[in-house]
């Protein structure tokens, strides 16, 4: 009997499964409050429930699993649950093409991760991960393969363009809580996934980090891109999954890549930064989609253009939302910008060190990463300015703050995306006992990472010695309120104020080549005009069916007799 | 700490330079070098009048603004002598410091639900965005050069009497930066500050609700924005004794300011569908010098 289990996990996998529980048990507490709109559907709540626990279940249990076999079980498991947690609404015809479109996907995943599994058993004759390590450390160079189906099926699970086409369909379907927790943790399983490869395969590092750092790059700045032009909340961050998922991967593709070229430090800044951002990512998007899911029940629309002044209404959920926004913009104080100048210290590392020709690579991420923390401004000052600030773009129903159980949970998430700000060398010295899995040395930044909480520490009081300063100098100055500065134009409107569609006008039009060139959606076009050819096999007659199957099996015993 | 009492020591000028070099060149009289700093000093003893739209949000941007400013003049070294706040990457920290500032004061601008205000906040945005990749492909030629990661460490190795090919160097960034410090001090030619239409604005349009004491702590940073764009170029080119130092950086400043002033006298600004163009060109300029480095 092989054992199924790590008998102890490992640092890379407590990384996770804590990861895990932290956004899982967010999520249960504001699910709880959430589903009380559903009281009617008492069905759907049973069967919601038990698919909440099996997938919490499956989901910690995957990365102590050191066996493909059961891996695979637990994943099947995982991706069964999220979708019947997705279809919770199962009475909306929507809901259920959205649920069918991520079943689909996360069976490809699931084709592409047992293929390459197989591939190791018909190397090594086990499915246990230890053997899969013992070959191709023996064997270094012969894995390619293999190691490349299985993150595939991993970059599917994680969103990777061009695998992330059921992010943006299945965020808005879900119930707010799923989303967050599938933003949050159920794609980081799929960067498990690839982390946990990285750690059984030996193979050509530099060729694999330099495909994942352009897969990833693209992914990038693909997400954030599209992002800024959506007017669904939960679209909107949907899309941002991608962008981040694009961040985590450039720290993954540049420590393969400096990991194959012999550049330690490189590699341990770069992965620490992706298990960083991986941590904050969680955290920041779950905060996100359980404000948007507080958003969609008081105002019952997620149609930025319909919303305004939201911050007056509901101000807990305004000041949880802005606090996630500036984290996932990766400004300081907050967390993102840990994670991301771990990542930008790695390329700028790494450009003195790296031939030519990788060097433009590198410097095209550095762009890449820097424009996508613009344009995630760009986007995030929209979708706060555009949804709490101002005056309401429509007649809004009466709406009032939410209860305890909601606010809780985002003040936890709230509290700990601080704390990796303020002390990042707490969570860095967390990540360093992961490095030696991963083949690096441990990040050697102590100065500079107790600098960072620091300043961020003297930032925050900057801004409340400044406030204390006005408070005394205006103390016996008149303050008096008044109408918005019309120019000159006296009778104003909300329907005057800025829309989120003219706020992104100028960027919509220079990058609209690129917005509208259908990058997956003319090549997903020309691939069904070609599968029309073969519609005339789907004919509806029982016979032609069954000879099909008939054909299909001798086939396959024709082709194993003549392979064997 | 000698950095951070210089720049506060330009920044009392600079502005004032640019205002009496407008006025030389269009032959007027105008008004003194210290005319901008009495304006807010009269805006500091003044009353607030805040929007009904707008939330705390609007109260606390400028305070913000003013903090992130203050923290980036922070990290700013005086040639080898480190800033007060020092660290491998701490560029990064400048530049992401700067844009929690300027998010604040796009939302602020959202707030107040003005549609003039909307406008500012959606150029200014999309404009800095732009800028942003310039300003770290110099960062990033510059640390190649010198094998360093913060700005202290590269500016005290860096050798810009060397060579000729140096001291060029150092003269095309000093120009790159100075044209990225003008957009985003909202500046000719991305932005006419003296400009009477609030159609044509980005930045003062975003700032037309704000009164009294935060639109003097506005107008405030944003000479201190100036002094410390100058403090980044003079760093280029600070070499010999702490008052030759002191000379040159009090140098570059004024330059810098001359320099403004005279694109302002003499030059319209950009269409504002050509501006994107403009600046994109800027980040293509830094990379043709990245790629100089590289390939020495």
């Amino acid at each position: 009997m092989t054992n199924l289990f790590y008998t102890a996990p490992d640092a890379l996998s407590l990384w996770f499964m804590a990861i895990i529980v932290i956004v899982f048990t967010a999520g249960a507490f504001y699910g709880a409050d959430y589903l009380k709109a559903y009281r009617s559907h008492k069905r759907e709540l049973r069967l919601h429930v038990l698919n909440y626990a099996a997938v919490f279940a499956s989901m910690l249990a995957l990365p102590m699993i050191s066996n493909a076999v059961a891996f695979l079980v637990a994943w099947e498991i995982m991706a069964l649950g999220s979708f019947f947690l997705i279809i919770f609404e199962s009475w909306k015809p929507e809901t259920i093409k959205a649920g069918i479109n991520f079943f689909i996907q996360s069976h490809i995943s699931v084709v592409l991760l047992t293929i390459g599994f197989l591939m190791m058993y018909d190397k090594t004759g086990s499915f246990d991960f230890a053997a899969i390590k013992a070959c191709s450390t023996a064997n270094p160079g012969t894995c390619g393969w293999p190691f490349a189906l299985i993150c595939a099926g991993f970059a599917v699970k994680a969103g990777f363009v061009p695998f992330h086409t059921w992010l943006p369909v299945a965020h808005p379907a879900a119930p707010a809580h799923i989303s967050g927790v599938m933003s949050g943790v159920i794609i980081k399983i799929g960067i498990y996934g690839i982390f946990r490869a990285i750690t059984l395969f030996e193979i050509n590092f530099a060729t694999a980090g330099k495909i994942i750092l352009a897969v990833a790059a693209v992914s990038g700045l693909y997400g954030v891109m599209m992002a800024i032009v959506q007017h669904n909340l939960k679209k909107l961050l949907a899309y941002h999954s991608i962008e981040n998922i694009g961040i985590i991967g450039i720290g993954i593709g540049l420590g393969c890549m400096a990991k194959g070229m012999g550049l330690p430090t490189v590699a341990s800044l770069a992965f620490a930064g992706a298990l960083m951002h991986t941590l904050n990512h969680a955290l920041f998007k779950s905060s996100l989609f359980f404000t948007a899911g507080n958003v969609y029940q008081a105002a019952h629309t997620l149609n930025v253009e319909q919303l305004g002044g939201l911050f007056r209404r509901l101000p807990l959920t305004g000041f949880y939302f802005l606090i996630a926004a500036v984290a996932i913009c990766g400004l300081p104080p907050m967390n993102g910008f840990v994670s991301e100048l771990l990542i930008y210290l790695g390329l700028f590392d790494s450009l003195g060190q790296m031939p030519a020709l990788s060097q433009l690579g590198i410097t095209a991420s550095i762009v890449a990463l820097v424009l996508i923390g613009g344009l995630a401004i760009l986007c995030f000052t929209k979708a706060f300015g555009i949804v709490f600030l101002g005056e309401s773009r429509s007649e809004l129903p009466e709406m009032k703050e939410f209860g305890a159980l909601r606010s809780v949970p985002l003040a936890v998430l709230a509290a700990l995306m601080l704390s990796v700000g303020l002390c990042p060398g707490f969570y860095v010295g967390l990540i360093n006992n992961i490095l030696p899995e991963l083949g690096c040395r441990s990040v050697a930044l102590s100065g500079t990472v107790s600098t960072i909480g620091i300043a961020s520490a003297c930032l925050i009081a900057v801004v409340l010695l400044l406030a204390l300063v006005r408070r005394l100098a205006t103390r016996r100055k008149p303050v008096s309120e008044g109408e918005t500065w019309g120019c000159g134009y006296t009778v104003p409107s909300s329907k005057l104020q800025y829309t989120a569609t003219s706020f992104v006008k100028t960027y919509s039009q220079t990058f609209k080549g690129i917005l509208k060139s259908g990058f997956i959606d003319k090549a997903a076009a020309s691939y069904i005009r070609f599968t029309e050819r073969f519609a005339f096999l789907q004919n509806g007659r029982l016979q032609s069916y069954i000879l099909y199957g008939i054909v299909f099996i001798v086939v396959t015993i024709l082709l194993t007799m003549a392979l064997c | 700490m000698l950095s951070i009492l210089l720049i506060f020591a330009a920044a009392l000028f600079f502005s004032g330079i640019i205002v009496r070099t407008k006025s030389v060149c269009a032959g007027r009289r105008g008004p003194g070098i210290f005319q901008p700093l009495k304006d807010v000093v009269r805006l500091f003893r003044k009353g607030t009048v805040y929007s009904t739209s707008s939330t705390v949000i609007f109260r606390v941007a400028p305070l913000v603004y003013m903090a992130s400013v203050l923290m980036a003049v922070a990290c700013i070294p005086f040639g080898s002598r480190p800033g007060l706040i020092s660290f491998e990457g701490d560029f990064v920290f400048f530049a992401y410091v700067l844009s929690l500032g300027k998010f604040f004061c796009i939302i602020a601008a959202l707030d107040t639900a003005s549609s003039f205000e909307g406008m500012g906040a959606s150029r200014e945005s999309f404009y800095s965005m732009l800028a942003e990749p310039a300003f770290f492909l110099i960062m990033g030629s510059l640390a190649l050069i010198t094998g360093n990661t913060s700005f202290s460490g590269i500016f005290a190795s860096l050798q810009t009497y060397g060579s000729f090919f140096g001291f060029g160097a150092a003269l095309v960034m000093a120009v790159l930066l100075l044209l990225v410090s003008m957009i985003e001090n909202s500046r000719l030619p991305i932005d006419d500050p003296k400009t009477h239409l609030e159609l044509t604005m980005i930045h003062e349009v975003m700032i037309l609700d704000n009164s009294g004491f935060d639109l003097g702590l506005i107008l405030s940073t944003g000479y201190l924005k100036f002094a410390m764009y100058g403090a980044v170029i003079a760093n280029l080119f600070l070499c010999g004794s702490t008052a030759c130092s002191v000379g040159i950086f009090a140098l570059v400043q004024v330059l810098c300011a001359v320099a403004i002033g005279l694109t302002e006298s003499f030059m319209a600004r950009f269409r504002m569908n050509h501006n994107p163009e403009f600046i994109f060109s800027l980040s293509a300029a830094a990379f043709i010098i990245l790629f100089t480095i590289v390939n020495l």
